[in-house]
């Protein structure tokens, strides 16, 4: 693996283009753009005030820079350098700010979430979305991005609102029988749609996309509920990680589930342990192997045990899952066998895993200096020459 | 005779020391006839009166009396006041020698009854003892039993109480997430508060708006549209559409998912079928039947298939699938019976007994794998003579090793040519088979054929028979063509041949 030289970047804006040719990163109030081959800055924008958040469009051709503090959107084309676009939200403030999936409008959620504000950049229209939800996930687009996907709350009661992205026509609009919606996600076929609860219960509604209810799936009463929801690429199965250290998965005919995944912290499974010490040290430890547990602090709201990151790989074969009471661990799943396949086990809290988009290739980082790559062949880590953390990672 | 009566006086003597009431003695001594109100005649006669004087005195003196006797010269007189003092001190002894006994046998009785009152109370005890041993066993029963409920009274408080904290801590964790919440809700509330002081004391105010130099084309190029209640409409139908190529498509891979089933089940059945019919055949067919009574079965689970998918078709799918799975259980069934059959019967063949005809199958079995067997070596012989001829042939000129080389080349030669004539043998074998099968298949297709035909000619002689003219020439052509037909014909035809 060859490693680039090493580039400024502040507040881990560093973002590759959709379309892999390009790379923008930001420095302070600057944005620079670069080709991801030769490294060579192709373009250079300055911004009024520090970046507080980057993102490309989707055809590559315009990047957003959106500056909370005040209330600012400035957008970039890449074709025409000289084309300029700013985005003033006044007084009603700006707490964020995405692209629509086709690339020409703009979202702002003005602050105290009051509404949603929808810019068009090839007409003069203006769009304004009331009441959105400000929860963990509140609002996602489908697959295909023709759809829409946001979590209301009006007069104690939740809705969740179906919005078509070609004119921001309102197609559905139905109240979902949760205490307090959290989050809603499309399944990858962009036909159901997945909305849960807080975690104060555990609930996962399962609606249509003409808004009728399909399945309701509640697993327990009481505890802590779901803490992390995934769906697997062919939208076969739905993964929901909760509090109770368990990843249930339900499967898409029936939308019952399936099967448990326990992560128990006694491992008596052969095959399953390749612990990072293995690759120091060339030894397999002896079984049972005991995976490290951390003991959260049991007053604190929102406790650091659960499943708190789950992810499908793209062949739908495996699913990375990490607990947050074995920080160290990262657990990777067979979906054919419905099995632990491997416990990746780190010498620190693993920060972050994503899997590789066309090869089941899983990368985790802990915040030194090294990357790790697992696949079903084996592991691999390697030395990435900077200083300073690693804390986040993106695949092109 | 005096030591005899000595003797019998000192028997005497002893036996009259004892109470006769003294029935628990264990004197063996047996006592004299004693009594003792009646002057004893016995002891004291004429005769031997100074015998018996004497004796009593001496008696007397033994017992501390003075003596009945003094002595005047040498003679002894009998002093009758001292012996009748002595008798009257004898009385008196005796007197109360029976007042000790009655004292005595008063004693005993109440001894002995006593005794009598200590063994009812004993037994009464021992009652007493044995009533309380039972309820000491039944107390110490019922303890066990009030123990094992306490433990278990215990065991259930205890989950009970585990319970309690359980829920307990989730009532805490949920109070701490509510608090949390609530926290989080307030600082928002005072933020906006603040943002709305400062909006309502703040003069400016900033408006929101987008500055853009030119508007920019959409991504597909194409125009918008006006909001229209087509485009409405429109985006319905594209919703609905979407939904329903998504069920389509699901349909679609349920189908051929459902059809691959039930290919494979059919051929299992077929399989179980074909494994069934051979072994139920006698021993007396011949290898004709087989292919035969197989297509047979053929053409009956054929037919079956037929009915299936006529099945799929008109009855509801369930009921179609119902049919094949319980064909294939049954199919299992007969399959498993035969095995146990068979595994009795080997078991049978083992002890010598019983004469099947299965067990001729089994003969048949038995001699093929000898053939082969006998093919098989006749085979290895053939390569041994083979590598001997070549090794032979090839000895002198060469090394050992590339001798051996060598042989190991033509031996790998041979073995291949070896293997693909089996190979060939084997195709044409199966060819063999399925010409076979054809053959039969279209000797019934002909066999159909010809009674087609039959049926034809029987209408066409029918239809020139009544176009028939009086004309010899057709009467010609009609008896060639008849006896054209007699020739190819090997049924007899019941339409006559009308002389004409």
């Amino acid at each position: 693996m060859n490693f680039s030289e090493v580039f400024k970047q502040s507040n881990q804006l560093c973002k590759v283009s959709p379309d892999g040719k390009y790379l923008a990163t930001c420095v302070q109030y600057r944005l620079v753009v670069r080709d991801v081959n030769t490294l060579q800055i192709l373009q250079l924008y300055t911004c009024l005030d520090q970046v507080a958040s980057m993102e490309w469009s989707s055809d590559s051709l315009f990047i957003l820079c959106a500056m909370y503090k005040r209330g600012l959107v400035q957008v970039w084309s890449l074709e025409q350098p000289d084309w300029h676009c700013k985005i003033d939200e006044g007084s009603i403030g700006l707490v964020s700010s995405r692209w629509s999936p086709d690339g020409r409008h703009i979202l702002n959620t003005t602050e105290f979430h009051l509404r949603v504000t929808v810019w068009s950049l090839c007409n003069k229209s203006v769009s304004y979305i009331k009441y959105p939800k400000a929860c963990q996930k509140g609002m996602d687009f489908s697959a295909d991005g023709r759809y829409m996907a946001l979590a209301e709350r009006r007069d104690c009661k939740d809705y969740i609102s179906v919005f078509v992205c070609d004119d921001w026509h309102l197609l559905r609009h139905f109240e979902t029988d949760t205490q307090d919606l959290a989050g809603v996600e499309w399944s990858p076929n962009g036909c159901v749609l997945a909305a849960w609860d807080s975690c104060l219960e555990y609930k996962m509604l399962l609606y249509s996309l003409d808004g009728r209810l399909l399945s309701t799936y509640s697993a327990y009463e009481w505890s802590l509920g779901i803490k992390s929801v995934a769906w697997s690429p062919s939208s076969q199965f739905l993964a929901i990680g909760s509090y109770d250290e368990k990843v249930r998965i339900l499967n898409h005919i029936t939308w019952k589930k399936l099967t448990e995944f326990e992560h128990h912290p006694t491992i008596t499974n052969s095959k399953a342990v390749a612990s990072h010490r293995c690759l120091v040290s060339d030894e397999i430890p002896p079984l049972p192997v005991q995976v490290p547990v951390v003991k959260p602090d049991p007053d604190r709201a929102n406790p650091k045990i659960g499943i708190s990151a789950i992810a499908f790989s793209v062949d739908n074969r495996y699913l990375a899952t990490k607990n947050d009471c074995m920080p160290q661990s990262v657990w990777v799943w067979d979906m054919q066998r419905l099995g632990p396949t491997a416990v990746l086990e780190q010498t620190a809290p693993v920060r972050f895993f994503a899997w590789d988009p066309r090869r089941p290739r899983l990368a985790l980082c802990t915040g030194n200096t090294k990357l790790y790559l697992w696949s079903p062949a084996g592991c691999v880590s390697v030395k990435v020459p900077v200083e300073g953390k690693r804390q986040h990672l993106a695949y092109s | 005779m005096p030591e005899s009566s000595f003797e019998d006086i000192n028997n005497i003597y002893v036996s009259s020391t004892m109470p006769p009431s003294r029935q628990y003695s264990q004197s063996t001594i047996p006592l004299l006839p004693f009594r003792h109100y009646i002057g004893n005649t016995e002891f004291c006669t004429e005769n031997n009166t100074s015998e018996c004087m004497l004796y009593i005195s001496q008696e007397l003196l033994a017992l501390g009396f003075p003596s009945i006797f003094f002595d005047l010269n040498g003679l002894r007189e009998l002093d009758v006041i001292s012996a009748l003092n002595s008798m009257y001190g004898l009385l008196q002894m005796h007197r109360r020698a029976v007042g000790m006994l009655a004292e005595l046998e008063v004693e005993q009785l109440r001894v002995s009854s006593d005794l009598h009152c200590q063994q009812l109370t004993n037994s009464k005890l021992k009652d007493q003892l044995e009533l309380s041993k039972k309820e000491n066993l039944r107390l110490c029963e019922r303890e066990r039993q009030l123990e094992a409920n306490t433990k278990a009274l215990h065991h259930c408080l205890k989950n009970e109480k585990e319970e309690v904290q359980k829920l307990q801590n989730v009532i805490a964790s949920r109070a701490s997430q509510y608090n949390h919440n609530l926290k989080r809700k307030e600082r928002e509330f005072g933020k906006l508060k603040e943002r709305l002081n400062q909006l309502l004391t703040d003069k400016k105010d900033k408006k929101q708006g987008m500055d853009v130099l030119n508007y920019v084309g959409r991504s597909d190029g194409k125009r918008s549209q006006w909001k229209t209640g087509k485009t409405d409409s429109r985006h319905e139908s594209d919703m609905y559409k979407a939904l329903l190529n998504e069920f389509d498509k699901h349909q679609r891979e349920l189908m051929i998912e459902n059809a691959e089933l039930k290919k494979v089940l059919q051929q299992i059945k077929q399989e179980m079928v074909g494994i069934l019919s051979p072994k139920r055949q006698s021993g007396e067919t011949q290898k004709e039947e087989k292919p035969k009574e197989f297509t047979d079965q053929q053409i009956a689970s054929d037919e079956e298939e037929e009915n299936s998918f006529k099945g799929t078709s008109e009855m509801s799918c369930e009921h179609a699938r119902e049919q094949l799975s319980n064909s294939i259980r049954q199919q299992w069934r007969k399959l498993k019976d035969h095995m146990a059959n068979l595994d009795n019967k080997a078991s049978l063949v083992h002890l010598g007994q019983g004469i099947n005809e299965e067990m001729i199958s089994k003969e048949v079995h038995q001699e093929e794998m000898e053939r082969l067997k006998l093919e098989i070596q006749q085979c290895k012989d053939f390569i041994h003579t083979q590598q001997q001829l070549l090794q032979q042939q090839l000895s002198t000129p060469w090394d050992e090793e590339t001798a051996a080389v060598l042989t190991d080349c033509y031996m790998l030669e041979e073995k291949e040519r070896l293997k693909e004539e089996w190979k060939t043998f084997e195709e044409q074998k199966k060819n063999f088979e399925m010409e076979r099968r054809t053959f039969t298949e279209a000797a019934i297709r002909l066999g159909h054929e010809r009674k087609m035909f039959e049926e034809d000619r029987a209408t066409w002689l029918k239809h020139q028979f009544l176009n028939m003219t009086f004309t010899d020439q057709m009467n010609l052509k009609t008896q060639n063509t008849l006896s054209e037909y007699a020739v190819q014909e090997q049924k007899h035809i019941s339409s006559p041949k009308t002389p004409l």
